[in-house]
């Protein structure tokens, strides 16, 4: 029984050995098979005591095997292990790493979401005599052992907003939170509360979550991963991936194929390389702190030790974020710290840290963790300026600090607290003398009929003249800017022409006085972004800072290097992302604009940067701040993590000009999707779009191909957005700059400088 | 008094109709690769986004206008003549016939035989407690109803008022309400025979529904 037993996972072994390899290595597999095949056919005529001897000398030439294999690991390889049904899973992890547990909301297929696990576990420390039961939030994706309903561990909106939730659940409790990714990424529906709009929120939240976060990376597929991926310690399993698209996504883009075609495997293998998404090259990139090493061909539920070390790794991890917050623990923290070989020996079932933290260290916390995403991928895009510069940069930063905070932070509350008594006095006297001067004001109104002559005359105008024309507005379609497109002598259909029975546009007409817009239904044509640069902002008000940040290509991705250059040759930038300040009705204000034509407005760690140091500006000048998308297609692929990590980073950014009070506005143009609506501009307060625009998480193609299912036309549409509550508002083009306005006038925290 | 077996032999002895498809406006008309007796196909897909088959293309002023089919049908005539040249608006460029299917037919002698009483507006619908129950015993044909009988509850937002039937008198011979459903202004409610063609009518439809064989 028990050899059978014995036999019987040795089969297993060998389907995950095939299964990862997928037709690779083949003179191995089959050298297993035989071996196990000659064992059958012996069998029956071997006593009890040689089988047993044979299945050993079978575990050993299985052992010997998979640690050869383990050599030749390709990334696609890597891949293919994380995905494999037999890989661990969060519920082997919640019944082998923590002492107890309970499933937060859900019971196999019952949940909100089953693809999204929570639980509250502890762990039980061993202190001399005493025991200590120490508790912690685990979030992660569960994928099942090749459980249907779980989805694969992609989730849907709702799982992360339960998520989040629970975050919040956790911080009120002062307890750390323990996430494990194991996601191939979200599931694009727009459900409510909408894919990119939770996952923006997610990382809002965690951004300023002020308990102790570690989190763990399996697969890590972009968005998904991002959603709860946001740590003070990130650890990396060493057979996972942590990357911005599948390989399988990147390859479709990189082999320009078309709705169901399939790439070939040696693209993907190709594009899985290229792309950097194992754990060792992120470790070198710095996104992750630490890997954990798994068994040969990676960690399955039997792998008993490696549930332990785990435990330990999280121990770890916990504690070193703690104590480098907290107070007096200098022994401690330097036994964690170390990766020598004695320290790493020690059990740190046996060392107690408590891991609730005061206010001050969460404070801490959170700076120590603003600051160690601030400094990451730097190295991929770095900002090269002459020591001059920098120089002269760093005195005008802290100028502008100065100068801000004695302004507005001393003098300014000063002069509010004397205006206020000012403002009291006033209203007193006024109350007062209205009193006295009541009878009089009576005769007065019995004489003269209540109004003086200059104010019936005033009267008597507006009731009998029309109202004019606000010229500002529309400045009657005589724009400052006109597109080059409307030098053509062509007419245009507009595509509602078949619903709305809208009649040919001349294109001098459209792109000219109408501004783009069909007189007839409203339709928005899409317009260059120097539209918006001429007639939104004041008259030669537009400043542009951090020029010199140029996008590169920071995984030297082949052929890669020569299409960017084309794409700054064509465009005149030198990244998707113009950073500039700019002035509306002479309110100052800061603004960061993705460009559409510049590789699709792509987000990579140039653009990135830009958009933080936008933010910083903003900040220090206690200016508004404006992200105008003219369009986006989502993260870069070709620069793997170093553009999925701009997701936390520009979140960060906003989280805390936010925070010090400043006015946050995101205005969707045309087309934007992915990463950037799922976090840095889905997490604004004040998101607009302009009409015709389109927001979403994916497009309607990955849509069909990820899910199956296709979407209705005008699914992301931004009044669909707006139904769906992911926007607040839509604007006309030709009324951004009053909208603008009157946006400034009515949003915003107290810390603005016009305020 | 309406002939139905009359009429619906006329339609049978022609079973389809004729589309003229004309020139939306002016311009230069060039043709694909459909030439007549060739098959063409209307609008598909879940929300009929996807455009038809491609008829001809009309260029004005640099400025390609598509002409897709609307319905599924064959090409009868293609105005070969035509293709090169400048046409005017509302020009016929291309004849298509559509075979009728089985619901287009019924329609036909519904719409010939059958009064309509049209919901007035947006709200929800139920026969008055009375009229329902016979609805439910014996089928809306038991009850015949005359001018100014009133027939229906009207509910909309919690707000129900009756109403009266106007129009010839005869019996239901179809409902087109649901328990429950808002019916928008306009669309049908029920449909009144007179009661001596309900006979007639049912036999056409009998057969329609039985025999229609559509022509592909």
């Amino acid at each position: 029984m028990d050899i059978e037993k014995k036999l019987h996972h040795l089969n297993e072994r060998l389907t995950y050995i095939r299964d990862i390899f997928a037709g690779k290595h083949n003179e191995n597999v089959r050298l297993l098979e035989t071996k196990m095949a000659d064992y059958r056919e012996r069998e029956h005529i071997l006593s009890a005591k040689d089988r047993e001897a044979a299945v050993t000398t079978l575990e050993d030439l299985f052992g010997f095997v998979e640690r050869k294999l383990e050599a030749d690991l390709t990334p696609m390889d890597k891949v293919r292990i994380v995905r494999h049904p037999q890989r661990i899973c969060l519920r082997d992890i919640l019944e082998n790493v923590y002492d107890n547990y309970t499933e937060i909301g859900s019971k196999d297929e019952h949940s909100i979401d089953p693809s999204m696990v929570i639980a509250r576990a502890y762990i039980t420390r061993r202190q001399g005599k005493k025991t200590f039961n120490q508790s912690v939030m685990v979030i992660g994706q569960e994928k099942g052992h090749g459980e249907e309903f779980r989805n694969g561990g992609s989730v849907k909106p709702f799982g992360n907003a339960k998520a989040q939730h629970y975050m919040q659940v956790a911080e009120t409790e002062n307890i750390p939170i323990h996430t494990y990714i194991f996601t191939p990424g979200s599931y694009p529906v727009e459900d409510p509360p909408g894919a990119g709009q939770q996952i923006a929120k997610n990382i809002y939240e965690m951004s300023g979550l002020r308990v102790p976060v570690v989190a763990v990376i399996s697969e890590g597929g972009s968005g998904g991963a991002e959603a709860i991926g946001l740590a003070d310690r990130r650890l990396m399993l060493s057979h996972g991936y942590y990357s911005v698209i599948s390989p399988e996504g990147a390859a479709a883009i990189e082999g320009r194929l078309r709705e169901g075609e399939r790439a070939s495997p040696e693209l993907i293998e190709k594009c899985a390389r290229q792309l950097k998404i194992t754990a060792q090259d992120n470790l070198r990139m710095g996104y992750v702190d630490h890997i954990i090493q798994e068994p040969e061909l990676g960690a399955r539920p039997y792998h008993y030790d490696f549930f332990r070390t785990l435990r330990q790794e999280i121990l770890r991890a916990t504690d070193d974020a703690v104590l480098s917050v907290r107070g007096f623990a200098p022994f401690r923290a330097m036994i964690l710290r170390s990766r020598r070989k004695k320290a790493e020996e020690l059990d740190l079932d046996s060392v107690h840290v408590r891991w609730s933290l005061s206010s001050s260290a969460r404070d801490r916390l959170l700076a120590k963790r603003h600051r160690k995403f601030r400094k990451l991928s730097r190295h991929a895009a770095p900002y090269l300026r002459p020591l001059s510069r920098q120089i002269k940069d760093w005195f005008n930063e802290f100028g502008w600090d100065f100068y801000a905070h004695f302004k507005y932070d001393f003098f300014g509350r000063r002069k509010q607290s004397v205006s206020h008594a000012l403002e009291e006095i006033d209203a007193e006297v006024r109350v007062v003398t209205s009193r006295i001067m009541a009878p009089w004001r009576k005769l007065k109104g019995k004489l003269f009929n209540g109004k003086s002559r200059r104010q019936q005359a005033e009267t008597e105008r507006q009731l009998t003249e029309l109202s004019s024309w606000d010229e500002q507005d529309q400045r009657g379609g005589h724009w400052k800017y006109v597109s080059p497109r409307a030098k053509e002598d062509r007419a245009i259909t507009c595509p509602n022409a078949a619903a709305q029975g809208c009649l040919d546009l001349w294109a001098p007409d459209l792109f000219g006085e109408f501004a783009g817009v069909c007189p007839n239904c409203g339709h928005h044509f899409p317009m260059e972004y120097q539209w918006y640069l001429h007639n939104v902002f004041d008259e030669n008000s537009i400043y542009e800072f951090a020029t010199e940040l140029e996008a590169g290509n920071p995984l030297e991705v082949e052929g890669f290097d020569v299409k960017i250059e084309q794409a700054k040759k064509a465009t005149g930038q030198k990244s998707a992302c113009m950073t500039f300040e700019a002035q509306i009705n002479e309110t100052k204000l800061v603004v960061a604009m993705l460009m559409a034509t510049f590789r699709g407005g792509t987000v990579g760690a140039a653009e990135g940067e830009k958009f933080i140091m936008a933010a910083e500006r903003a900040r220090k000048k206690r200016y508004p701040f404006l992200a105008y998308v003219h369009g986006t297609a989502g993260i870069r692929i070709q620069e793997g993590t170093n553009g999925v990590i701009q997701m936390p980073r520009c979140t960060m950014a906003v989280r805390r000009y936010i925070d010090a009070g400043g006015l946050y506005l995101v205005m969707y143009d045309t087309n934007s999707y992915a990463g950037p609506v799922a976090s840095f501009l889905g997490c604004s307060p004040y998101q607009f779009g302009i009409r015709s625009a389109n927001v979403g998480f994916a497009g309607p193609g990955v849509i069909t191909e990820t899910t199956g299912m296709v979407m209705p036309p005008h699914y992301h549409n931004v009044y669909k957005a707006l139904a769906r509550g992911h926007i607040q508002g839509i604007w006309d083009r030709r009324e951004v700059r009053f909208n603008l306005t009157q946006a400034l006038l009515t949003m915003g925290g107290p810390n603005l400088y016009y305020r | 008094m309406l002939d139905v077996s009359k009429l619906l032999d006329e339609i049978q002895s022609a079973p389809y109709a004729e589309l003229s498809i004309a020139a939306p406006h002016s311009g230069l008309v060039s043709f694909g690769e459909l030439a007549p007796g060739g098959k063409v196909f209307g609008p598909s897909g879940p929300w009929k986004e996807k455009p038809g088959t491609l008829l001809a293309i009309i260029e004005r002023e640099r400025n390609k206008r598509p002409i897709y089919a609307a319905e599924k049908g064959e090409v009868m005539l293609v105005h070969e003549e035509l293709a090169g040249t400048f046409v005017q608006a509302g020009t016929e460029i291309m004849r298509l016939r559509h075979f009728l299917s089985k619901e287009e037919v019924l329609s036909i002698i519904l719409k010939k035989a059958l009064h309509l009483f049209t919901a007035p507006e947006r709200a929800k619908y139920y026969f008055i407690p009375a009229v329902d129950i016979k609805v439910k015993v014996s089928g809306p044909k038991a009850i015949t109803v005359h001018d100014g009988m009133e027939l229906f509850i009207m509910s909309r937002m919690k707000r129900e008022t009756p109403l009266n039937y106007s129009g010839p008198e005869g019996v239901i011979y179809a409902v087109y309400f649901n328990h429950n459903q808002n019916m928008d202004a306009g669309q049908p409610l029920i449909g009144i025979c007179p009661p001596d063609l309900v006979g007639a009518v049912e036999d056409a439809v009998m057969r329609v529904q039985t025999d229609w064989k559509e022509e592909e």
